[in-house]
């Protein structure tokens, strides 16, 4: 399913992003590296309060001012520091290279504006035309996301769409610059069933025609399956493993992502009892010790209260896990 | 099922529909949504029923009238054999006794200003008379068997996380002793591994207290594992009924197969033939003529623009609305 | 570390007097219950310990100190020179009749600048006139034309204006959250027939209203309150029963009804317990406008009649010596500015810690 992969073009090393309040230091991004390369599907899968969507927010820098800060670690788009640029280079980012999908369809468009204006404003941004091209611009978008008869949905408000096309609509924005990373925060998990297969082949579609590399922020190890790559699995601010799709669905390494997978039911096989993970996640504010999966591990000793590095099981597939130590 | 007496829950010919009203000083009824419109099933005792289908397709509608929050407009919903429309002052209260419920969004199912103690007692405290004491034993009781602690009792639901919410919410459904319990997408707002732990209880809750629940999910791997029978339901309507593992294994209906083509695979080298539908959702207010689906069918023949297909028993409790058979 | 982030820096700065407003305004969000301490002292501790800190009885005045001023302002002096009186002339800009000069001279207000050696007050004199006494710190804020001390009746006054905002509030809000609510929880007929209620109720003037109201019955404190919480319930009614619809959606209204609760115990276990943040928000914010409705009334004559010491009145009285003796009118004025300001901002804060939605009111 892999289209050609090209060379890196996002490179992001020890990200780290911290909120401050008065009380405490919530590290809500803690030391996360990884690459993406054109035409690449890069899955980030984790639980609620894992961080993806802070690390999503971290690389367009709209992590929420002044308690979050990006306070380490760089983010090479093509080989230059997003992290450093200032808040006017990053306008010139946002949208033209890097742009975002976000989950709630509901909430992404402004309901007083019909759509074709929403489109237009979002192309006014780089294309100095006249509306009349605009207008054509739009039109266009909208056929490339698939949208039946283009020309008659401009003048429609959100409200009047459902929400499969309210999500095509919010994509036709986000594609509308050209842009060559699409952030894609959780997209169908609102959508019905057949919308979000609909939805999910039109984003390879897109792809393929365009080259385009998507970063797919998920809980759902089927959306992982059909979608990605690459797959970086995401546990209390750490990537605490990365690999290849198949790597992470043939040989997971780490517990947290054994557990994980072995705890969602799967369609094709009756069990009679699911697995499921003791405990809860460990509080941001209150991390503890060492390997921060270990109360929850069934395989924790004594080293864990250390935490582990990243070893390498093969090729690009890491997992930072004391089992992967040979002196274990 | 013991032989001669009624199914727990039995639904006949249930339809709903809501009147669509144009016009601001004379309120006139230019059309009805048609939510449900004409479905049957039945669900015994200790069984689980699962009820798949996308948004609009009428299953939360369905779930109202079993609990007795909407009134069908036509059609009976029968408990024990007794319409529930009929039940009145003491029939009243031990039909809510015996029938609970369990909703999507643990952040607003519970109140946000009612100590968790009190939330779970309710359903027991208005229905029957009980001392304090006893109230206070059966919360307990039921708090330990969801697994939660009972010194948390005294706080708050937003002291809680979601995957506590839900058990409170259960807890709370089974205070009056249910025999049957309405889950409303129980799972989906939870994180999922806090999922596998939330329908493990359930699945043992039902082997201890041979409750029944009617199960209203939209994915397909949840209800796999744990409904006994299943049925699809598309615009208002069952297209398919049957056993869940026969359905598995062998459906029929052409929407039943795109909802399992639909479904993502579980790795990345399964390949499955996928059904893509084309268009969207028809409103429920003009349902297509004849097979509802037809619009939108890979199958469709001429037939099924004409005329609504009959539900036909294909194989023993398996049956299906379509004209392909 | 700021927690809150200030308008950017260096916009407000660069304006004239910049730096003091930014400096205030850090200042103020540093402490944001200023107002509530403003509140206790002007309205809420005078109001209870009234009898014990006023300096003198409110009711009864000294006749030889009628209309001093202020204690910080002094005597008013002017050069006349002492004129016979025409006939039905008053005496003009620096002149002063015989009869008055003889009489200042008795009282020792007039002293002679020029021609006092014959002892005797003869036309044509130059005298120096006491034309107004100045105050005197017993007096701090003046007195009024009875003699009666100014602080003294402001602080009584506080008792009233705290009486009628509590009572009125919590019969007018009482009866609003009621009707809301029910209006909300039946819908249908009850709703429309509420909701006409309110609408009619707001399309009134509300001054009209009450003097209507005030007329038909006698005037007195108990009908000032009935009257204001006739005036007030309107706005709770509506702004409830949004809110009260706003809660009935959520899933454990649902889930109540399922348990089987009355519709009596739904509406007082689940839905009106999460009402209480809006209505207590609203509750402070109607302080400032039952405040100034009561002192409308009373200037109008229509609020609390004399001699109690209502801020109205005291406003009232003031109005015809506003140029003569304007601190009968002007310090009354400060007192119910102070009380609304910080009521208001104590609501503002108050609303924005409960319940941010209700920010457009």
């Amino acid at each position: 399913m892999a289209a050609a992969q090209g060379e890196v073009i996002l490179e992001v090393n020890d990200l780290r992003t911290y909120f401050y309040t008065r009380t405490s230091v919530v590290k809500a991004v803690d030391g996360i590296s990884f690459n993406l390369r054109q035409g690449e599907t890069l899955g980030i899968v984790g639980e609620s309060g894992c961080g993806k969507t802070m690390t999503a927010l971290s690389l367009l820098r709209l992590v929420p001012k002044p308690a979050g800060r990006i306070v380490g670690g760089e983010i090479l788009l093509h080989g230059e520091d997003l992290v450093q640029k200032s808040e006017a280079e990053m306008r010139q980012v946002r949208g033209q290279k890097i742009s975002m999908i976000l989950q709630d369809p509901q909430t992404s468009l402004n309901p007083v504006f019909n759509i074709g204006n929403q489109l237009m404003e979002s192309l006014a941004l780089t294309h100095k035309e006249g509306r009349k091209n605009l207008l054509q611009r739009a039109v266009d978008s909208l056929r490339q996301v698939n949208v039946a008869a283009p020309e008659r949905r401009l003048e429609d408000f959100p409200h009047q769409m459902s929400g499969g096309m309210k999500q095509r609509v919010v994509g036709a924005i986000a594609m509308s610059l050209e842009p060559d990373i699409i952030i894609a925060d959780e997209p169908t998990t609102a959508l019905d069933v057949t919308i979000q297969l609909q939805y999910l082949r039109l984003l390879k579609d897109i792809q393929a025609r365009t080259g385009l590399a998507i970063i797919f922020i998920t809980h759902d190890f089927g959306v992982v399956a059909r979608m990605c790559d690459r797959v970086a699995v995401m546990y209390a601010g750490h990537i605490v493993e990365h690999g290849s799709v198949r790597d992470l669905f043939n040989d997971p390494q780490h517990p947290y992502t054994q557990a994980l997978m072995d705890s969602v039911p799967k369609l094709e096989e009756k069990v009679d009892r699911l697995y499921s993970i003791e405990g809860q996640p460990p509080l941001l504010w209150d991390l503890p010790e060492g390997c921060l999966f270990a109360e929850r591990c069934p395989h924790a000793r004594d080293k864990c209260q250390e935490y582990p590095p990243t070893f390498p099981i093969k090729e690009g597939h890491t997992a930072d896990c004391w089992r992967l130590d040979p002196s274990w | 099922m013991v032989n001669g007496a009624a199914p727990l829950l039995e639904l006949e010919g249930v339809k709903k529909y809501f009147p669509v009203t144009k016009g601001l000083i004379m309120m006139k009824t230019v059309g009805h949504v048609q939510a449900v419109d004409g479905i049957s099933f039945t669900i015994k005792q200790g069984e689980t029923l699962g009820l798949v289908g996308e948004s609009g397709c009428g299953k939360t509608t369905t779930s109202k009238m079993i609990l007795r929050l909407e009134v069908p407009t036509e059609g009976r919903v029968l408990v024990e054999g007794k319409d529930i429309q009929d039940f009145k002052g003491e029939e009243l209260r031990d039909y809510r006794t015996m029938v609970q419920a369990v909703f999507q969004d643990p952040w607003s199912s519970l109140s946000p200003r009612m100590r968790v103690k009190d939330i779970i007692a309710e359903a027991l405290v208005v229905n029957r008379k009980v001392s304090s004491e006893e109230v206070n034993d059966r919360v307990h009781e039921v708090m330990n068997q969801v697994g939660l602690h009972t010194d948390q009792a005294k706080n708050y639901p937003h002291e809680f996380s979601g995957g506590q919410r839900q058990r409170i919410a259960v807890a709370s459904a089974l205070v009056s002793y249910p025999k049957l319990i309405v889950l409303d997408e129980p799972v989906s707002a939870l994180d999922v591994s806090i999922r596998a732990q939330v329908m493990n209880l359930l699945k043992d809750l039902q082997g201890e207290y041979d409750v029944g629940y009617l199960l209203i999910a939209h994915n397909l791997a949840t209800v796999r594992y744990m409904a006994h029978q299943t049925a699809v339901m598309y615009l208002g309507q069952v297209v398919e009924y049957s056993d869940t593992e026969e359905l598995y294994q062998n459906p029929l209906h052409p929407y039943t197969k795109a909802l399992f083509s639909a479904a993502l695979p579980s790795h990345p080298d399964m390949v499955r033939e996928e059904i893509v539908l084309t268009g969207e959702v028809p409103s429920p207010i003009n349902p297509p003529s004849g097979c509802r689906f037809h619009p939108r069918c890979p199958f469709a023949m001429d037939k099924c623009s004409e005329e609504a297909p009959v539900e036909k028993e294909v194989a023993p409790g398996h049956r299906v609305s379509c004209h392909l058979y | 570390m700021a927690i809150v982030a200030l308008p950017k820096r260096g916009f407000i700065d660069s304006l004239p007097g910049g730096p003091a407003v930014t400096q205030g305004l850090a200042w103020a969000r540093r402490y944001p219950l200023l107002p509530g301490f403003v509140l206790l002292f002007v309205l809420v501790i005078p109001a209870i310990f009234a009898n014990q800190i006023a300096p003198h009885d409110h009711r009864i005045g000294d006749l030889d100190l009628v209309k001093r001023p202020p204690a910080w302002i002094g005597d008013k002096i002017a050069e006349q020179t002492v004129v016979q009186k025409q006939d039905r002339r008053v005496a003009r800009q620096g002149e002063i009749t015989l009869s008055s000069a003889t009489r200042r001279m008795k009282r020792g207000t007039a002293t002679f600048l020029e021609g006092g050696g014959d002892g005797t007050v003869d036309v044509g004199d130059k005298l120096r006139v006491v034309i107004r006494q100045g105050g005197t710190w017993t007096y701090p804020l003046g007195t009024d034309k009875q003699g009666r001390d100014i602080l003294s009746r402001i602080i009584h006054g506080s008792r009233v204006s705290l009486t009628v905002s509590v009572l009125a509030i919590a019969l007018g809000g009482g009866l609003g959250v009621i009707l809301g609510l029910l209006a909300a929880y039946k819908g249908g007929i009850t709703d429309t027939l509420i909701m006409r209620l309110v609408d009619i109720k707001l399309a009134f003037p509300s001054i009209l209203l009450a003097l209507v109201l005030v007329a038909a019955w006698k005037p007195g404190l108990l009908t000032v309150i009935i009257v204001i919480s006739v005036l007030l319930w309107a706005r709770y009614a509506r702004v409830v029963r949004g809110e009260a619809m706003a809660i009935m959606n959520r899933d454990f209204i649902d889930r109540a009804q399922v348990a089987g609760a009355s519709n009596f115990r739904i509406m007082a276990r689940h839905i009106f317990p999460n009402l209480m943040n809006t209505a207590v928000v609203l509750a402070t914010l109607e302080v400032g406008h039952v405040i100034i409705l009561e002192s409308t009334l009373s200037f109008l004559g229509a609020g609390i009649p004399r001699p109690t010491p209502a801020w109205g009145v005291m406003v009232a009285d003031g109005r015809e010596l506003i140029v003569a003796a304007w601190w009968i009118f002007f310090f009354p004025c400060v007192a119910i500015v102070l009380t609304v300001l910080s009521m208001n901002l104590l609501g503002d804060w108050l609303r924005d810690k409960l319940d941010p939605k209700l920010r457009n009111i």
